[in-house]
Order: C-alpha cells, then structure tokens, then sequence
C-alpha cells in the first residue's frame, strides 16, 4: 500500500499544554483527510444561568470564575458595560489603572503560555522543564516577565488569580505611591529582557504556512486597542459592541451541540495575531523599529507568527504599564458612587486570547435578568479547524503519525485555546462510530 | 498512614496534578510559582499534570492534587481511579472541596437550565449536581480557596517531603486582618463583610482593599452564621441579600447552605 492509500486514525485523548481539557480525531483515508475534530469535554458550567438574579456589585466576582488565566478580561468587560448602562464615568485615574491592571494580565498569560505551553514544541522538549535544561536562560526569563505580570495584577487586585480590587464604579482600593514605585523600577528593568524576548521568538524556525483569513480585533483611534475601542476586521468592518450580533452568530455543527461563532457565516481569527495584524501601525516607534530589525513584518498570515506576536505584545505591554504609571497619584476616593438601573449591558475588551463580548440584561434593582458571554475561545474554534484542515494538506498527510499529531498540536496551541473559557456554556458532543 | 512522600530509595517522590470542572486557577498555584517551579521539579517528579505538559493519568503516584468537582459522567470513573492510583488525595480550591461556584446550580432545575442554553438538551451530558471530590472518595487533605494559593501548595508538599501532617488555617478572616492591623469594614462603614465566616487563608485580602470578604475559602470553623445573618439584618440587608451572601463561590457547604435557608424561609 503506498503512502497515499492508507488510512489513518489519530486520536488525541488529553491534549496537553492547553488550558481545560480537550481532544482531537483525526480521520485519513485514502491520502483524504475524512474527518477533524477538535473536541472539548469540559463539563459545562452554566455562567450565564446562574448570573441570573446577582446583585451587579456581585457580577465582578463571579465571572472573574470562568478563567484563572483571564479573569481580569471578564471583570472589566463586566464592569465597563454596566457602567454605560448605569451612565457611570469612574473618570481618568480609573481609567488608565484598568488599562495597566490589563497589561499585568496580558503579560502574565501571554508568557505562561510563551514559555509554558508553547515553545517545547519547538525545541524537540515535552514540556517546559526540558525545555529550561537546554534553554536555562529563556525560560527563567519568561517565568520572570510571568511573574511580574502577576505582581503588576496583585498591585490593584491583591491577588491575580480572581483579583478582588475592581468594582463598578472604578476600583476598590489605589495602590500606595511606595508600591507604585517600586514596580515601576521593576517595569523598567523587565524591558531590555521582553526584547530579547522578540527576538528569541523571532528567531525560533516556524512553519511557512500562509493562509487567508479574517482578522477581528478592536480598534482605537489612538492605542493599541486593549480595554477600549469599537470592533474591526480586516475587511473594514467598525462597530461598537451594541451591534455585535448583527455581525456575529453562534451556530450549532449537525454532528455535535458545540456552538461555533461566524462573522458574516464565516470562519475568523481574534487574538494577538489578530491583534497585530489590524493595529500594528498603533505601537510605539520604538516597537517598531524593533520589528522591523527582526525581519518580521505585519499584517502577517502565518499563524505561526502568534508566538512573537505575544511577545510584542508583552513589550507593549510593560511599556503601557510604565507610561500609564509614571504621573501615579493616590486618590482620595478610587470609585464613583453608582445607581443602578435597568436596561441592557454591552461590553467588549481583548482578552488576552482575544475579543471577550458580554451582555447583560439588568432590572431597576440591578439584578442581572440574562447574561450573554462569548469568550475568545468559541470565537476561534472554526478557525482552528479550517486552520488544521489547510495547513495539514500542506504539512503533507503522508508523514508518520506522530510528526501528524505533533503538528496538529502546534497549529492548536497558536491559538492558545483556554477552554475553561469556552466550556463555561458548551459541550462539544462526540459520537464515535 | 504515614504523611511521608520522600523515600530516598524509590527517588524523587512522584506528583500527578488532576484537573475537572473548574477554571484551572488553582493549577495556576503551580504555574505561577516563577522560577520556583523550576526548584518544585528538582525535588519532586511531575508525573501527570496536562497543562504543563506530563500526561499519564493511570501512573501510580506518591500524591495527586485535585482541581475541580465533578460534574460530568464519566468524572464519577475517573476519580476512582485516581484515588486507586495515588498514595495521597490532597484536593485544592472550592471546586474540589465544595463543588465551587457551578454547584450554583444544584439549586436549580438543571433540566431547564440545559433548554434555555442548547437548542438540543439532550445532548449534553452533565450531572444534575457538581460535588466536591470527598462526596466520592476518600480524601486525604483539603485546601480551600477560590483560588488556593502557591503558600498553601507549597506548604502542603513541604509538610509531605518532610513526613509532617499538612496544615491548613480553619479559623475567621476576621483573625488576618486583625494580624495586619486593618481596620474592621464591617463595624467602621458597615460594609456586609463575611470575614467572621470565612475560613483564613487568604491573608485578609478584601478588607485590605477597603471591602467585604465574599466567604471565597468557604465556611470557617465553628461560624456563627446566625449571629452574622443577624448583624447583615440591622445594617439593612433583605432576606433575598442575606441568601446571595451565603450562596456564592461555596454556596454548597452545610453552613452555607444552612444559613441561606434559614434567611430565605425569612423572605
């Protein structure tokens, strides 16, 4: 039998390095790739439903509970759209202080799964821990840059995993000046590191594997769009989160309950790459000379690209915190006061896995009535698809099975799919036959 | 039973790290040790831990940490088999101690919830209940926390390296804060704190930030619910108030449980 005609089955039970538990089958007959699924067996968790009859001072703290790695993305999606339902500015200070409490997330998740999940694979390792016995250096340098994304997340929220500093209205409590100073210094210092970062990321062999693709991210007029900006695509769409399900769908696959999200009926991509596809010309100069030195050029389509993606991001990021936090003042008060009233609730920010939209429908008590949360993760799912089909035919289906399964891992942990995210409401049904 | 996991003739003590319903916070205790965790995996072999990569689910182990309840079907078969494969249970966080924040919906019709979300219902398998993983097996230790933290991991693995039984702080919130000197939200703003409730463990950190302990590391022990359900009463909480306090990250321990029926026979 030769290469072409043999059949292949591939079942992945657990995979590993990816946040919640997922699978993936993968069917070849005939040199045809007959059948791919990326399966999710997370339980589902109903977030939605039993949000319903929460107080909203509650509703921080409770969706903060869908993602130990994001929680930070889903407070202050939450708390920004009550706010515009409430008709509640919690003003500049707060403001910003969302912006750099964001940035800790994004770099302490971005550099989790840098260092963490992603690069092994690269370098022939299983994990990690390998990985640190032939790149020492690197890897103590992105668990370093990890943890001070936690640090910068503790400094507003008193811990980083389900942090309790923020609230509608602005944040619980400021930061002493004593603190603020000294992560800056921090910042400062972790800068030089994040851009040997770049260029270790740059410098790794990826894939060529250029496919089309709708990238859809938010965007500002000014910034590298994180917690604020409308949402736009490649092809030119802008809207604010109001419109979101114009544009947007979740449909139902005829083979399984897993709801998968559409733009226009089709496939798209969120995330860092995503990001810097549409906002690249919004970083600083300096960034961008940075890349430029690298080689690297955007809007890319390689997906392989995610990875350094992060990486400038992480940059942005420390820089974003550092400038945010160079005229530091302590205020008097950290919040507004807040009345409630009914209404429905928009929201959107980037997550760090990409665009995070919530709606919560509200009555005069501001109790929550129905809550609506697309995650990332559901938004990207028929994108890793379409990606495993189209960059498996050009990996070449006749490589032994390992290599097969190996690369289909690669190309799922681009995504850096969190499925405790995307399992908070559904289930992706397996029928085996 | 011994607490010893360091046997210096069988080499570094085997570790498994498991995970079910949750939101993978509290593994995070391990993944954001910095460049500790380097240091963690000199001195322990992570045998099975999926998001850091090891995967061997049936190795037998020294010690498994458990993240998360059980909530599906075929969880009920997975953690027999890892309590058949491990020497030591320890679980982690609310999930795994109380059914965490998803045992919301024990409480509710679980059927209907299912419709309103999923156009086809019947498809998805989940049990009617989360429950934590001591409603199933035999556990040999629990940290609570919603999250737990990398303190109160290491501590554990530290106390099993050195053949001492863990510890874990079951007195009030209220006995941090008043080891950091804060001053008490509930009596200077009347803030509906459950810090006189809630188990210790967290350092007191939402009375730092000026406001209330949510009870996210469960019931303490020995808590008067009643005298609290009492002072939330004349501080002006409704009966319905009263019921979300008690029904939220824990909402499925006795106590809690308790003190929300009691408040809403009340409403």
């Amino acid at each position: 039998m030769s290469e072409q005609r043999r059949t292949v089955a591939i079942h992945v039970p657990v995979l590993t390095r990816v946040e919640g538990e997922g699978a993936l089958d993968l069917r070849i007959e005939d040199g045809q790739l007959l059948e791919l699924r990326l399966r999710i067996f997370e339980p589902p968790r109903f977030f939605e439903k039993f949000l319903e009859g929460h107080n909203y001072t509650e509703v921080p703290d409770l969706v903060a509970r869908i993602c130990g790695i994001c929680p930070v993305a889903y407070q202050v999606t939450a708390v920004q759209a009550l706010e515009k339902l409430f008709g509640v500015d919690p003003g500049p200070w707060a403001r910003d202080m969302r912006r750099v409490f964001y940035c800790g997330e994004w770099i302490q998740s971005h550099s989790l799964h840098i260092h963490l999940l992603a690069a092994p694979d690269f370098f022939g390792c299983n994990n990690a821990i390998e990985l640190a016995r032939i790149e020492p250096e690197a890897v103590r340098r992105g668990l370093r840059i990890q943890a001070l994304g936690n640090e910068l997340m503790d400094l507003f929220g008193a811990r980083s995993v389900h942090p309790v500093g923020l609230r509608v209205g602005g944040f619980h409590g400021a930061p002493a000046l004593s603190q603020v100073n000294a992560i800056r210094e921090k910042l400062r210092a972790a800068l030089p590191e994040a851009e040997a970062l770049i260029r270790w990321t740059a410098g790794i062999a990826v894939p060529q594997d250029n496919q089309l693709f709708t990238s859809v991210a938010m965007q500002h007029r000014e910034r590298y769009a994180i917690e604020d900006g409308l949402i736009g695509a490649s092809d030119g769409l802008s809207i604010t989160p109001e419109t979101y399900e114009a544009h947007f769908a979740e449909y139902q696959e005829p083979y399984s309950t897993a709801l998968f999200s559409t733009y226009h009926q089709r496939p798209y991509l969120v995330g860092p790459l995503a990001r810097l596809n549409l906002n690249h010309d919004r970083l600083p100069e300096q960034l961008r000379a940075l890349l430029v030195d690298t080689g690297l050029s955007f809007p890319s389509r390689n997906m392989f690209h995610s990875l350094v993606a992060r990486a400038v991001e992480i940059f942005h990021a420390l820089h974003e915190a550092l400038r945010l936090l160079e005229s530091y003042r302590v205020q008097d008060s950290p919040h507004v006061p807040v009345t409630p009233r009914a209404g429905v609730a928009y929201g959107c920010t980037e997550a760090p896995r990409g665009l995070l939209w919530q709606r919560y429908e509200m009555d005069d008590a501001g109790r929550v009535v129905a809550a609506r949360i697309v995650p990332p993760t559901s938004q990207n799912q028929l994108r890793i698809e379409e990606d495993l089909r189209l960059s498996l035919l050009q990996f070449g289906l006749d490589h032994p099975d390992d290599a097969l399964q190996l690369h289909c891992e690669k190309v799922i942990r681009n995504y850096d799919p969190c499925i405790s995210c995307a399992t908070h409401f559904l289930r992706l049904n397996v029928e085996r036959k | 039973m011994t607490w010893r996991i360091a046997n210096p003739e069988a080499g570094k003590p085997r570790v498994a790290v498991h995970k079910f319903s949750s939101c993978d916070g509290c593994q995070l205790a391990f993944l954001n040790l910095g460049e500790d965790l380097l240091k963690l995996a000199e001195l322990v072999d992570l045998v099975h831990f999926a998001e850091a990569g090891p995967l061997e689910p049936e190795a037998e182990v020294d010690l498994s940490f458990v993240e998360g309840s059980v909530s599906a079907p075929e969880d009920l078969v997975r953690i027999q088999r890892i309590r058949q494969h491990s020497r030591l249970l320890v679980a982690i966080g609310a999930c795994a101690t109380s059914g965490g924040v998803q045992a919301l919906r024990n409480n509710a019709n679980g059927a209907e919830w299912k419709a309103q979300i999923y156009p086809h219902p019947e498809a998805i398998a989940s049990l009617q209940h989360a429950t934590p993983v001591s409603h199933h097996v035999k556990v040999d230790f629990e940290l609570w926390g919603c999250p737990v933290n990398s303190r109160q991991v290491l501590a554990v693995v530290n106390a099993l390296l050195l053949g001492v039984a863990p510890r874990d702080n079951a007195d009030k919130v209220c006995t941090e804060c008043k080891r950091r000197g804060l001053t008490c939200v509930m009596v200077s703003r009347g803030v509906a704190c459950m810090g006189p409730v809630t188990r210790a463990g967290c350092g007191a950190l939402c009375p730092s930030l000026g406001r209330d302990c949510y009870g996210c590391y469960g019931p303490a022990e020995n808590a008067n619910t009643d005298a609290l359900s009492a002072q939330f009463s004349s501080l002006g909480l409704t009966a319905e108030d009263i019921v979300l306090r008690f029904q939220s990250i824990n909402s499925q321990t006795p106590v809690f449980l308790a003190a929300a029926d009691k408040a809403g026979m009340e409403r």
